[in-house]
């Protein structure tokens, strides 16, 4: 291993890699299952979920 | 432990705590009395204090009776990082004021034997107190928050997270009084030496541990969107700090240490943690708030979730590899300066991809742009986040970099991004926090809100367009040639000819700084519960449980 095939390696099989894993992100993105999924997901910030906030301090006025 | 793992008393967490503590506290006694390194042996003895003072503050706490309720969310240690986000915000912002008045002013604060308060020394203290401190506490808070909120479990780690947020508060504290008294490695944004690089580690691992186990201990089975982009962000920075500060101390007891890297890889191990400081701390970390604080304020959906994993996998794929575009026409091979370019420049896409997505989740709220100025604060922030990583990819380019590295421009691209992005989003998710946190119904004052956002959008304007102009007259100057093909002008004569810029700038800045007084005031007042008279402030929050009525 040298300098050059270490060079050569990264401009040709890494854009290969890339391109696939764009690809598989793609697919994860876009596969019509997970669309529910993805439709509850994006509604996650506003279910503030089952627990409670901190009770008010003691020293807090209200 | 009862079923629901709540508890009373001392866990796990408290005895490995308390062990780290005692332990470190040993090492820095060690340390203090038998270094010859005066700058060490300050150090030492900022070590040792902390030290103290933690195991002084865990006694306290084991004392009162510790009480881990797990049908609650942790948020006392997000106030914290609250209030230390907006007074390290003030310090950066002051400091900035100052080391901008230097280069405008230069014999401002310049001392001839003591060294203290020298530009060169005081500039990493406004790089790191902006970026690490202030910026840090911001996405330390919000992920602490949104980890919870979006997990609907409670923070993991019982005392943990305390430990992190005062341990990060001692990192900054080392980091300040280390560069104004001479202590740094010269490696921008990561000056700090050994011995503080160890204890952010520490820390770091702790955060990384914190936000993990939350994950863990979810109720919900999807991991949320911005969890994604924190934890990219707290991965990628231990990967990025442990690697650019691989270096050999002089001594066990010295400050000063060597790089294991040399030349041009120690160049470009720099910048690949330097860029990357920008895209995973300016700018992942930051997306992760984007994409809570603006549907919550909304209160609309993610504009497209499915944009959102795009924008997720490509941006941390794409970002890791733009660093080299900060070594243009140097040692650095030619293919790999071009593949720097290449990647700055394809990261145009899934930036405006989230862009896109933020601004779109307004879509059936664009009132809000005119009701409510925290929204607006929020929407321009990802206006200035679309604008500077336009600006980004083209000064990327080789033929343009050639003609804006090393001059202001390069400054002003951070600012438009550090002020505009960065600080806006921050802004925005403070003012959210602060009335839920304190369990207020609404602001003290939204007029103050309103003063804060254009007061300092002025002050941004001030600050990128006197850059723009300055640093585009500077390159210029440089790479003018006269007839006889001498240079047509010396550097002191870019400097003279730069000086209304530097005024213009540091008017921008002081702008800036006076906005977020505004803003510390307005959420102080918040905090206690105060309503300015007059004013008709919309509810901050209708979603909290436990809203005390307003004063």
């Amino acid at each position: 291993m040298n300098y050059e095939s270490v060079s050569h390696f990264a401009q040709t099989w890494g854009l290969v890699y890339f391109a696939l894993l764009f690809g598989l992100v793609l697919l994860y993105a876009l596969w019509p299952a997970n669309q529910k999924k993805f439709d509850d997901a994006a509604r996650m910030p506003l279910n503030e979920g089952p627990l409670d906030d901190e009770p008010i301090g003691k020293g807090e006025k209200l | 432990m009862s079923a629901t793992g709540s508890r009373n008393g001392i866990g796990l967490d408290v005895l490995t705590v308390g062990v780290v503590l005692i332990g470190l506290a040993l090492v820095s006694l060690f340390l203090s009395a038998n270094t010859h390194d005066p700058l060490m042996k300050v150090h030492a003895v900022i070590f040792l204090g902390a030290f103290t003072l933690g195991i002084a503050a865990l006694a306290m706490r084991i004392a009162g009776g510790l009480h881990f309720d797990q049908s609650r969310y942790e948020e006392g240690v997000i106030k914290a990082g609250v209030i230390a986000t907006v007074f390290w915000g003030i310090v950066g912002f002051l400091v900035g004021l100052v080391i901008a008045s230097q280069l405008a002013f230069p014999n401002l604060l310049y001392f001839d034997e003591i060294g203290w308060l020298n530009f060169g020394r005081l500039r990493p203290v406004h790089t790191s107190a902006v970026i690490f401190a202030f910026g840090g506490n911001a996405l330390m808070a919000t992920s602490f928050y949104v980890v919870q909120r979006t997990c609907h479990a409670r923070l993991a780690g019982g005392i943990w997270p305390w430990f992190v947020f005062w341990g990060y508060q001692l990192f900054i504290v080392l980091a300040a009084t280390g560069y104004v008294s001479g202590i740094t490695q010269s490696k921008e944004y990561a000056e700090p030496e050994w011995h503080v690089d160890i204890w952010l580690t520490i820390v770091w691992v702790a955060y990384l541990l914190v936000f993990l186990g939350t994950l863990w201990k979810r109720k919900v089975k999807h991991i949320y969107v911005a969890n994604w982009f924190y934890l990219s962000f707290i991965v990628t920075v231990a990967m990025l700090h442990i690697i650019n500060n691989l270096s050999i101390p002089v001594g066990l007891t010295e400050s000063k240490s060597y790089s294991l890297f040399a030349g041009v890889q120690d160049a470009m191990t720099q910048w690949w943690y330097g860029h990357n400081a920008v895209g995973f701390f300016l700018t992942s970390g930051f997306l992760g708030m984007m994409y809570y604080f603006i549907p919550k304020r909304a209160e609309r959906p993610v504009y497209s979730y499915r944009l959102s994993i795009v924008h997720f996998w490509s941006l941390i794929f794409i970002y890791i590899w733009a660093g080299p575009h900060h070594l243009h026409y140097t040692a650095l091979p030619m293919w790999a300066q071009t593949l720097g370019m290449t990647f700055s420049i394809i990261l145009w896409m899934p930036s405006w991809g989230g862009m896109i997505n933020g601004l779109m989740t307004l879509s059936g709220a664009w009132d809000k742009l005119r009701t409510d100025p925290v929204m607006r604060m929020l929407v321009v922030s990802v206006a200035f986040y679309g604008m500077s990583t336009f600006e980004g990819p083209v000064m990327s380019i080789r033929a343009v970099n050639s003609l804006s590295h090393y001059t202001d421009w390069t400054i002003g691209h951070v600012h438009s991004g550090a002020l505009g992005w960065v600080a806006y989003v921050s802004f925005g998710a403070m003012y959210c926090l602060v009335p839920w946190l304190w369990k207020r119904k609404r602001l003290y004052s939204n007029a103050l809100v309103e003063w804060h956002f254009w007061i300092s959008t002025v002050g941004i304007v001030f600050y990128i367009t006197s850059m723009w102009v300055s640093g585009i007259m500077q390159g210029l100057m440089w790479r003018a040639y006269n007839s006889f093909g001498f240079l047509e002008y010396s550097f002191v004569e870019t400097v003279e000819a730069m000086h209304p810029y530097y005024v213009i700038r540091a008017a921008g800045g002081g702008l800036f700084l006076i906005g977020a007084f505004i803003m510390a005031y307005n959420l102080w007042r918040t905090a206690r519960g105060d309503q300015r008279a007059g004013e008709n402030v919309p509810d901050a929050m209708p979603l909290a449980s436990a809203i005390a009525p307003a004063r």
